[in-house]
Formats: C-alpha cells, sequence, structure tokens
C-alpha cells in the first residue's frame, strides 16, 4: 500500500509526520524545521505559505489569511464577535464563510489546502515519492461539517484523506506509544484556536476513548487579543488615538501581543513596543507575569469546566487519572499548567514536545490504516450528541455523546397524512433541549410513496463512521429497497462544489508549475548570462576572435529567449551557449591553473 | 433509546446457519468464513448478548466483557479493513456499529436488564408506564412540597420547615433506591440461576414470569424515584 502522512492542521502550526520503521518523525523543511505556520498570502508574486507568508501579515495584511481553521465548517454569523480582527473582506454563501482576495473569492477549505498542499510537497521532496494519501487531525470537539470542511481541504489539497483523526487522541497514540503506559490518563490540548480535553484507557494496545469535551473556539488566539485590546485601550486614551478600524495596526498589535505572551512564559516581565503611524511616536509598556495571567485568567478558567465533564462522562474522579498529558503550545504558559495540576492533583506529564506530538500520532495512526502497526487500536467517541428535530422544536436524541464510533442508529419513519409523497428530515447536532440551540447540520427530504397515512414505513440509518461524519441511508421497509438520499449540508460545501474546486486546484497547480518553470529558467539564464559576460572580460583574450565572435552571438540569442515565455527555448539557448562558451571556460580554467602554480612558486620562494 | 425491534419475542435466537456472503459456504456464526477468510456481516437476529460471546445472563464479569470487547473490535474495526474491498468495509463498518451497541448497552447493569426483558418478553411497549398508586401519591406530594418551596422566601420560618421536610424525603428515597438496587441484584442472580438450570416444566416457567414481571416493575420504579431525586437535589442542594 502508498504511503499514508499523518498531517497536524493547526490554527497556527502545520507539521506533516511519517513513520520511519515503527518510529513516528516529523518531516523538516528547507530550513531544517517542521513547523509551517498556518499562513497563506496571495502575493504579487504568487502564492506564499507559511514562514514567507507570515511576513506578510504586516507588509500586506488583506492579502493574507491567518487562523483560517476558526472558520472552517462555519457560517458568518457564528464569527460576527471576532471579524474586527480579520482584514479581509468576509462573505457567506451558501452557509459557508468566503475569503475575498486581490479580488478573488476562497472558501476556508480551499484556503487549507493551500497549507495542506505545502505539506505535501514538503513530504514529497523529502521522501522523494507522491504522496497522495494522508492522516489529517482535527480537534475533538469539531463537529460534523468542521470535519467535513477538513476533509473538503483534504480533497481539494489533492490528498485522499483516509481518516480525520482527533487531535488529543492522536497525542495519546504518540504517547503510549513512546511510554508504554496502561491505566487512564487524561490528554488537555490547548493549542492556538481550541481547547479539546479527551479521557482515554489504555490497555494492552487498545486505546479506548471514555470522554472528550472542549471549546473550539478557544485558543492562544483569544490571549493574544486581550492582550492587544489592552493595547488598544491604553494607546487610545494616552494618545487619544483609535488603532481599532486599521487592520494594518491590529495586525502589529496581535503580533506583538503574542510575542510579549511567549515572552512571559519564561520571564516574569516583558516590554511590550508600537511604533505608532504618522510619527506619533512609540508606545511602550511593562507587562509582568502577573498581569497577564490576571488579564486571562478567565480563559483558562473556561477550559476548566469541559475537564469536569468529561471526567463525569467518564465516571472517573480527578485521583483516578493516573496521568496528564500536555499538547499544544498555549500549554507552555505556567499558568495553565498551574490550573491543570490543581484539578486533577498531579504534576502533568510533559515530556513530549507539545507542538509535535500531534502530527506524530497521526503518523502512528496512518501506519495502523497501512497494516504497519497492527497491534495498537483507537476507539473514540463521538463528541456531541446526535439527533432530529421533532414535533414542536425538539431535538430527539439518536446517538448521545461520547458514544463509541462506529455508531449506528435506525429511525423508522412514517406518514401523518394520506397521499403524503415527502417527509422533511432536520438533523442536528448538540446538548440542548430545544433544536434552534442546536447546531443545524443538515436537512433532507425523504421520498414516500402516497399511501394512506402511517402506512409507509421507512427506515433511516445515521451512521457516524470512525472519521466521526455522518452517513444518512434510507429503506422503504415495505419492498425492502435502499432510497438513495440527498442530504444538504446547513454548513457545507456541496459535492459539485467540491468537484469544481479539485479541478480548479489542479489547472491552478499546472499554472503554477508551468509559471515556478519559467521563472527558475529566467534565473538561471540570467545567472549564465552575467557568469559568461565576467568570462569575457576576464578571459576574452586568451581565445581567438571566431570564438569571441560565437560567444557573443549566444549570448544575444539567449538574452532574448530570456525576455520570451517559452522554458524549452530558453533552456535550449542555455545549452546553446554553454557549448560555445567552452573553449572560453577551458582556457580560463587553465590561466587560473597556471596562476596558481606561479604563485605558489612564489610563495615558496618567500 | 432506539435499539433495533427484536420482533423475535420469547423465542431464543439462534445464531442462524446462513451462506457466506462472497462464497457460498456454510458458515454457522464465525466473524470469518472458513475457506474464504472474509469477515461476515453480523446477522440482524444475532442479540448483544452472542455479539459479543456471552451467554444471556444479567451478571457479567466487567473484565470479561471488556475482554470479550476488545477481541472483537480487534477483528471488526474499519482500521484494520483499508486495504480490502469495499463489501468488505461496509460489513467491517456495520459490524463495528453493532458490536459497539451491544458494548454499551450491556455495560450498564440496568440497561442490560432492560435490553434483556426486550428480549425476553417482547417490545418495550408492555412495560408499565405507571408507578404503583403509592409510589404515585408520594410523588405527587413532594412535588407539590418541592413547588411550594421553589416559590417561597428560603429564610423564613416556613422555608426552613419545608426544606427540613424535603431533606427528610430525600434520605427516605434514597434508602427506597439502595433497597431496589438490592433487590435487583438479587432478582439478577435467580435469573441467571434459573437459566442456568435451563428446566423448561411449568414450576420454572412460572418462576421466570415472576422473576421477569418483578424485575420490570422494579425498573420503572427506579426510574420515578430517580428523577425525582435529581429533582430534590437540584432543588435543595
Ligand atoms: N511559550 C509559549 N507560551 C505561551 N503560549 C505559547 C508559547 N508558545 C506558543 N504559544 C502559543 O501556542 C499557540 C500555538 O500552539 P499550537 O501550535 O499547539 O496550536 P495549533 O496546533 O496551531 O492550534 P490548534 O491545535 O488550536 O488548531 C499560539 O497561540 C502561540 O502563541
Ligand atoms: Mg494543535
Amino acid at each position: 500500500m502508498a504511503r499514508i502522512v499523518g498531517i497536524d492542521l493547526g490554527t497556527t502550526n502545520s507539521l506533516v509526520a511519517y513513520m520511519d520503521k515503527g518510529v513516528p518523525r516529523v518531516i523538516p523543511g528547507a530550513d531544517g524545521r517542521p513547523m509551517v505556520p498556518s499562513v497563506v498570502a496571495m502575493t504579487d508574486h504568487g502564492l506564499l505559505v507559511g514562514d514567507e507568508a507570515k511576513e506578510h501579515l504586516l507588509r500586506s495584511p488583506d492579502r493574507t489569511v491567518y487562523s483560517i481553521k476558526r472558520f472552517m465548517g462555519k457560517g458568518l454569523a457564528d464569527v460576527q464577535s471576532e471579524l474586527a480582527y480579520f482584514p479581509y473582506t468576509l462573505t457567506e454563501q451558501g452557509g459557508v464563510i468566503r475569503i475575498t482576495l486581490n479580488g478573488k473569492t476562497y472558501s476556508p477549505p480551499q484556503i487549507s489546502a493551500m497549507i495542506l498542499k505545502e505539506l505535501k510537497q514538503r513530504a514529497e521532496a523529502y521522501l522523494e515519492e507522491e504522496i497522495t494519501k494522508a492522516v489529517i487531525t482535527v480537534p475533538a470537539y469539531f463537529n460534523d461539517s468542521q470535519r467535513q470542511a477538513t476533509k473538503d481541504a483534504g480533497l481539494i489539497a489533492g490528498l485522499e484523506v483516509l481518516r480525520i483523526i482527533n487531535e488529543p487522541t492522536a497525542a495519546s497514540l504518540a504517547y503510549g506509544l513512546q511510554e508504554k503506559t496502561q491505566g487512564t490518563i487524561a490528554v488537555y490540548d490547548f493549542g492556538g484556536g481550541t481547547f479539546d480535553i479527551s479521557i482515554l484507557k489504555l490497555k494492552q494496545g487498545i486505546f479506548e476513548v471514555l470522554a472528550t469535551n472542549g471549546d473550539t473556539h478557544l485558543g492562544g488566539d483569544d490571549i493574544d487579543r486581550r492582550i492587544a485590546d489592552l493595547l488598544l485601550d491604553e494607546i487610545r486614551s494616552a494618545y487619544g488615538l483609535d488603532l481599532g478600524p486599521s487592520p494594518d495596526y491590529m495586525q502589529v498589535l496581535r503580533l506583538e501581543a503574542e510575542r510579549a505572551k511567549i515572552r512571559l512564559s519564561d520571564e516574569l516581565k516583558t516590554l511590550l513596543t508600537v511604533e505608532l503611524p504618522d510619527g506619533r511616536g512609540r508606545f511602550t509598556r511593562e507587562l509582568t507575569r502577573d498581569q497577564l495571567e490576571s488579564l486571562v485568567a478567565d480563559l483558562i478558567e473556561r477550559t476548566l469546566a469541559p475537564c469536569r465533564s468529561a471526567l463525569k462522562d467518564a465516571g472517573l474522579t480527578p485521583q483516578q487519572i493516573d496521568e496528564v498529558v500536555l499538547v499544544g503550545g498555549s500549554t507552555r504558559m505556567p499558568l495553565v499548567r498551574r490550573r491543570v495540576q490543581e484539578l486533577f492533583g498531579k504534576q502533568p506529564h510533559c515530556h513530549l514536545n507539545p507542538d509535535e506530538v500531534v502530527a506524530l500520532g497521526a503518523a502512528v495512526q496512518a501506519d495502523i490504516l497501512s497494516g504497519g502497526t497492527t497491534d495498537m487500536l483507537l476507539l473514540d467517541v463521538t463528541p456531541l450528541s446526535l439527533g432530529i428535530e421533532t414535533m414542536g422544536g425538539v431535538m430527539s436524541c439518536l446517538i448521545p455523546r461520547n458514544t463509541t464510533i462506529p455508531a449506528n442508529a435506525k429511525e423508522m419513519f412514517t406518514t401523518y397524512v394520506d397521499g403524503q409523497t415527502g417527509v422533511d428530515i432536520h438533523i442536528l447536532q448538540g446538548e440542548r433541549e430545544l433544536a434552534k440551540d442546536n447546531r443545524s447540520l443538515a436537512r433532507f427530504r425523504l421520498k414516500v410513496p402516497p399511501l394512506p397515512a402511517g402506512v409507509p414505513r421507512i427506515e433511516v440509518t445515521f451512521l457516524i463512521d470512525a472519521n466521526g461524519i455522518l452517513h444518512v441511508t434510507a429503506k422503504d421497509m415495505r419492498t425492502g429497497r435502499q432510497q438513495s438520499i440527498e442530504v444538504k449540508p446547513s454548513y457545507g460545501l456541496s459535492e459539485t462544489e467540491v468537484e469544481r474546486m479539485i479541478e480548479e486546484s489542479f489547472k491552478f497547480a499546472k499554472e503554477d508549475v508551468a509559471s515556478r518553470k519559467l521563472i527558475e529558467a529566467r534565473l538561471d539564464a540570467g545567472s549564465l548570462l552575467a557568469a559568461t559576460e565576467k568570462s569575457l572580460s576576464e578571459g576574452g583574450h586568451l581565445v581567438p576572435d571566431d570564438v569571441r565572435t560565437a560567444v557573443r552571438a549566444a549570448v544575444s540569442a539567449l538574452a532574448s529567449a530570456k525576455e520570451g515565455d517559452d522554458v524549452r527555448t530558453i533552456r535550449t539557448r542555455m545549452a546553446e551557449l554553454e557549448q560555445t562558451a567552452k573553449p572560453l571556460s577551458v582556457a580560463l580554467m587553465d590561466d587560473s591553473l597556471k596562476r596558481g602554480l606561479e604563485g605558489k612558486k612564489l610563495s615558496d620562494v618567500t | 433509546m432506539n435499539q433495533p425491534s427484536l420482533s423475535s419475542g420469547s423465542r431464543n435466537v439462534q445464531m442462524a446457519r446462513s451462506m457466506c456472503w462472497h462464497c457460498q459456504s456454510e458458515v454457522a456464526g464465525e466473524y470469518f468464513c472458513e475457506r474464504c477468510v472474509k469477515v461476515q456481516p453480523v446477522s440482524k437476529e444475532t442479540d448483544y448478548f452472542t455479539c459479543l460471546g456471552l451467554p444471556r445472563r444479567l451478571t457479567i464479569d466487567p473484565a470479561l466483557l471488556e475482554a470479550k470487547y476488545y477481541e472483537r473490535s480487534r477483528a471488526f474495526h474499519p482500521d484494520f479493513y483499508l486495504n480490502k474491498t469495499e463489501a468488505e468495509q461496509a460489513i467491517s463498518l456495520d459490524n463495528a456499529a453493532t458490536l459497539n451497541t451491544a458494548y454499551r448497552t450491556l455495560r450498564d447493569p440496568v440497561q442490560r436488564a432492560e435490553y434483556l426483558l426486550d428480549l425476553e418478553a417482547g417490545s418495550a411497549k408492555t412495560i408499565r408506564t405507571s408507578p404503583p398508586a403509592d409510589l404515585f401519591e408520594e410523588i405527587l406530594d413532594l412535588q407539590d412540597t418541592l413547588d411550594a418551596y421553589r416559590a417561597g422566601d428560603h429564610s423564613s420560618e416556613t422555608g426552613r420547615q419545608l426544606r427540613a421536610r424535603l431533606e427528610a424525603e430525600r434520605g427516605a428515597l434514597e434508602r427506597r433506591q439502595a433497597e431496589m438496587e438490592d433487590e435487583l441484584q438479587k432478582l439478577f442472580v435467580e435469573w441467571d440461576a434459573l437459566q442456568d438450570r435451563g428446566e423448561a416444566d411449568d414450576p420454572s416457567r412460572m418462576e421466570r414470569d415472576r422473576l421477569l414481571r418483578r424485575i420490570r416493575e422494579i425498573l420503572s420504579n427506579r426510574t420515578y424515584v430517580k428523577n425525582i431525586v435529581n429533582d430534590l437535589v437540584e432543588t435543595i442542594g
């Protein structure tokens, strides 16, 4: 079976890992570092992803996208409260957020796909083979729409997503592989955009998730905003200057806030500096760790309620947890560690690199799927209750939260009116009584043969697969015939839309490759021309006239080819020039060799 | 709950002999065909006990149940079917889902008993939904007291009296709960012993019906008591 890589598609950072003879390893980029900042910039010179894109956060904020994961599987109304922090135009179409950059509109899965493609290329360069299959991680508390959006992103990037796996459980796989622990563990994953808690039982290679909980909209980003908002207020009152409406300055504040926050994990105080616009000078402020902690205490507090709920659902007390594992960059904050330690009454485990452990776990799961690892098995759960809307707008639960997946439920439907030909079904996810308080997943219309009321019997099966993604099938019990149903997602791309995006992405990929090749050819031609000019001026006198003339002719032929946009012609002219200039370079070599020897003799003498 | 309805009534469901979906050779309840080694679908008629390879008993050793569940998960989980045909993947998905439901149901003693009642005595519809008269009266009374307490001033003399009464009631109900749990345990043991003897004469049939009726009665009363205790805990903490 072809290789499957493991990908941690994070809010802030993304990584790709693979299994190397039973040991999971992250794949470094050209700079040797495995982390790719989850930032995408549409520059005048094309698409940039990762570190290079990050530099554009300040240079062209309206064309540089960060934290796209917060938008996955969401509608515009879901992110209303944080729109101020995003300097680009956001709209909604078909329940899906759209981002307009450079006059072109993208859905969040398309942006995520750009990050995935970067990781795919990294893996291909490193492993020297084509990569088409992946396991991608998502926060455990992601709902169906968010998982589906992630899967769509994979497809658009040209990856077959063999499994969507939960981040904390992925971490537990990497942890379990390394520590060979048995017993109950709690994985506390606090990253850039999301918080998850999962409680697992590890026994004889089985990783059984007992309960999971979290908040898909709580992470380091929120901490940064608290600090940025503080700066915003202080600059306003000190200078009468409101930076709020300026996206560029919001980015400046946000980035400065994040840097200060990270420093305060090691230091007790730090200095924040902001260059103000229009020569208004520089704003500086000292921030102590204590001040930071009181500024964000409530955010950290918000992670504890999900922990308690998960413990309750698992039927365990904090004392019954054998080991607490910390995952995610935000767990480096001393305050987070203190609060976690207080809650569980034990020192959390942090020997594993919290940045890499999720990707490593995804690689382990990939190895299980490809048949390499056979003694480990992950039994995960669905984080949210699944149900349908019934009369009076109440949600009737079909599959309760924390049910082990795959899970299914069957429900029989009939009609209330003679001759009724359809039944409308509204699928929901959430823990509230009323349908309107839960997340709408999808709607579909069940086709029913026209018969007296109550006679039709249609059995609908709701199946949550091992990815935590819902599949619905229906069967007419009178005829035994399976009915195909078209489910319309409430917050997702339709199948045809995804297909179109895959095609587009292929087209772009071809254009990208073509233009990259042209750029490279021109660059190469440029350096060859410069090198040849240098040789001519240094060693033109060493070769006969006709050689010099031929070289000059080849130089101008290449120079004019370089102006055109045909890669082939450029490369051919380059080869011709190299061929023609050979006598020149040979002559230069001989000459320098001779002079080198002379030099040596001289130095020997002295 | 939406457990698949088992229409078989009190008939003992035996693992049906059937044909392998792939090579048509005979399979008798194994999960893999002996000839072509393809995974076999867990039949719709298979009850949760059979699905987990356990006898139909009310007392189950949790460690044994877990071991069986893990063993079968290793056999059925979709993670191990990625290289297989689409048909096998579909079977593995269905089997794993059924196995998970079976484990979830049997793991909890009360759900297990309710499930067994369904299997043994037909559909859940016949379970009486109203509590016995004395319990009914008691609950109505208590609800009135609760309402009065909620509406009134907690620090007043009446408030304090009401609270004292509610606390006393709560104690009594919790004792009652404990008694019910004890009796259930005893009935479970009696039921299992009767099954172990495997007699089919008239007295054992009568004994069987008596046990089923009593278990059902306690299970439904238990729900009423549990609900009102929850209400009490919510109100007086
Ligand atoms: N030393 C540190 N102290 C405090 N916060 C830190 C530190 N290092 C990194 N962070 C924060 O951790 C977050 C990134 O963590 P991580 O890379 O685990 O997130 P992610 O995986 O991208 O996000 P998510 O898992 O939520 O999708 C950022 O908000 C970053 O500011
Ligand atoms: Mg993460």
